[in-house]
């Protein structure tokens, strides 16, 4: 039986405690024929379905729960299609005759850009264009790994991985909310007003659906594929 | 501190799964001020710190305050040769009230008002007895656990982002003047990042159990 460490062994100050610091062998509760709760960290025998502490209930990390995250994931990549190919926004300036119009995402910059704006488009490009269709590879490539053999290292990078799509998928509802406020706030009747346009509503749901196929992607998965024993140890 | 613990490795008791990598560890109280992080990927296992409770919940009931004046004030007005418009958030939700855009007007609602306010209150229906040292509220299990499940979906930091990039998008087009409810939907940044220094879910998840709410029969009992 493998030994387990004490949770004592991970206080201590943060820098001792660097992730990854160990390199040996982890038992997890998988490996020990338990199974841990996913909310609250709590260690039930393997039949249990829900955690009595917290009601959560109970998944095996196996790849059979990341059928949720293709499903989830081909949703939002669905949505990302409309998002680009509608308008996302309506200008008309004095009353029509100073130009305006439907404007996509991609138009919406390119005419940023033609002003000889550089800033704004890039930001909106970054966070409209990078971060979503970043967002999806980064997934599909989670998906298609998790599970499989893996090196202590790219465990490490295929978590970091993880996380950041994790942090980052909240921050793409960014452009929906300057949407809603610019056609809020920019109604100054003849001069100039801005209407949303259906883009708007698909591009939340691509982001939507995004967040849930992150969040549906089971990050034990990452860790399975280890190997019960260092290298080492197997050639002794 | 570090007497032996008993654990069983048949029915997981005494024991704790990292929530992140499903790594094993054996279930100790923490002494005040310690934090334990996952050997593997660095989660943090368990974070106590004394008067947390009292702090968190403090900047919940400033998150509701924050979040009525957020409502009830003008957000932002804009001015062009004599051509005036203000909003409130309300209104800006209201921006997709038409059409086929009105379940995105809701879903604005919720996630930027809706649902931090709500957080705030499952969180202070959570923690409020405990931080008396009394025994948890019936529900507060459940509570904590929805409040948990709202987390990704409450918006109000990233909605101030969206409000600084409108703003700049439309610098030369208006002036554009900020009302009261703009500074106190920025304060709610700050007042969010202080929650998460404090925050630590399985912490929180210790406490409700250690407060007798369980009925599974396998707390830990309470070290002097």
């Amino acid at each position: 039986m493998s030994e387990i460490p004490d949770l004592a062994d991970a206080t201590g100050d943060p820098a001792a405690a660097e992730p990854g610091a160990h390199g040996g062998p982890v038992l997890t509760a998988h490996r020990a024929g338990l199974i841990g709760c996913r909310s609250c960290g709590r260690v039930w025998p393997p039949e249990t379905r829900e955690c009595a502490r917290c009601g959560e209930g109970l998944v095996p990390p196996d790849r059979r729960g990341l059928q949720a995250v293709w499903a989830w994931l081909f949703a939002g990549m669905i949505f990302y299609i409309p998002a680009n190919v509608m308008p996302m926004m309506n200008t008309s300036s004095l009353g029509g005759l100073g130009g305006g119009g439907d404007s996509t995402i991609i138009g919406g910059i390119l005419q940023l850009v033609h002003h000889g704006e550089i800033f704004i488009p890039l930001v909106i490009f970054v966070a409209s264009v990078m971060v979503p269709i970043g967002k999806f590879i980064a997934i599909i490539w989670l998906a298609l790994v998790a599970g499989k053999p893996a090196t202590h290292e790219e465990a490490h990078s295929r978590l970091k991985i993880y996380e950041v799509v994790e942090f980052i998928g909240r921050w793409s509802m960014i452009d929906v909310f300057v949407v809603a406020i610019l056609s809020a706030l920019v109604q100054l009747g003849f001069l100039v007003s801005i209407k949303p346009g259906p883009a708007a509503a698909s591009f939340a749901l691509s982001v939507a659906f995004t967040m849930l196929a992150a969040q549906s992607f089971d990050p034990r998965l990452i860790w399975r594929g280890l190997p019960l024993r260092r290298r080492k140890d197997v050639n002794e | 501190m570090s007497e032996q613990v008993e654990y069983d490795l048949a029915t997981g008791e005494g024991l704790t799964a990292c929530p992140r990598c499903d790594a094993l560890y054996v279930e100790e109280e923490l002494s005040d001020g310690e934090t334990a992080r996952c050997l593997r990927c660095g989660t943090v296992l368990a974070r106590p710190r004394a008067g947390a409770f009292t702090q968190i919940i403090a900047l919940a009931v400033t998150t509701m305050v924050l979040m009525v004046g957020a409502i009830f004030f003008p957000f932002l007005q804009i001015s062009r040769m004599g051509f005036e418009n203000g909003t409130s958030l309300f209104g800006v939700a209201m921006a997709f009230s038409e059409g086929i855009l009105a379940p995105l007007a809701v879903s604005i609602l919720g996630s930027v008002v809706a649902l931090p306010a709500l957080r705030a209150a499952l969180l202070v229906y959570t923690l409020w007895p405990m931080a008396r040292g009394r025994r948890p509220y019936r529900l507060a299990a459940q509570a904590f656990r929805l409040s948990e499940k709202m987390k990704p979906w409450s918006m109000a930091e990233i909605f101030i982002i969206g409000t600084a990039v409108a703003m700049v998008k439309i610098g030369g087009l208006a002036t554009v003047s900020f009302g009261p409810a703009f500074w106190a939907f920025g304060a709610l940044i700050f007042v969010s990042l202080a929650n998460r220094s404090f925050m630590s879910s399985a912490t929180i998840w210790d406490a409700i159990e250690d407060g007798g709410l369980h009925t599974d029969g396998r707390e830990m009992a309470e070290q002097k």
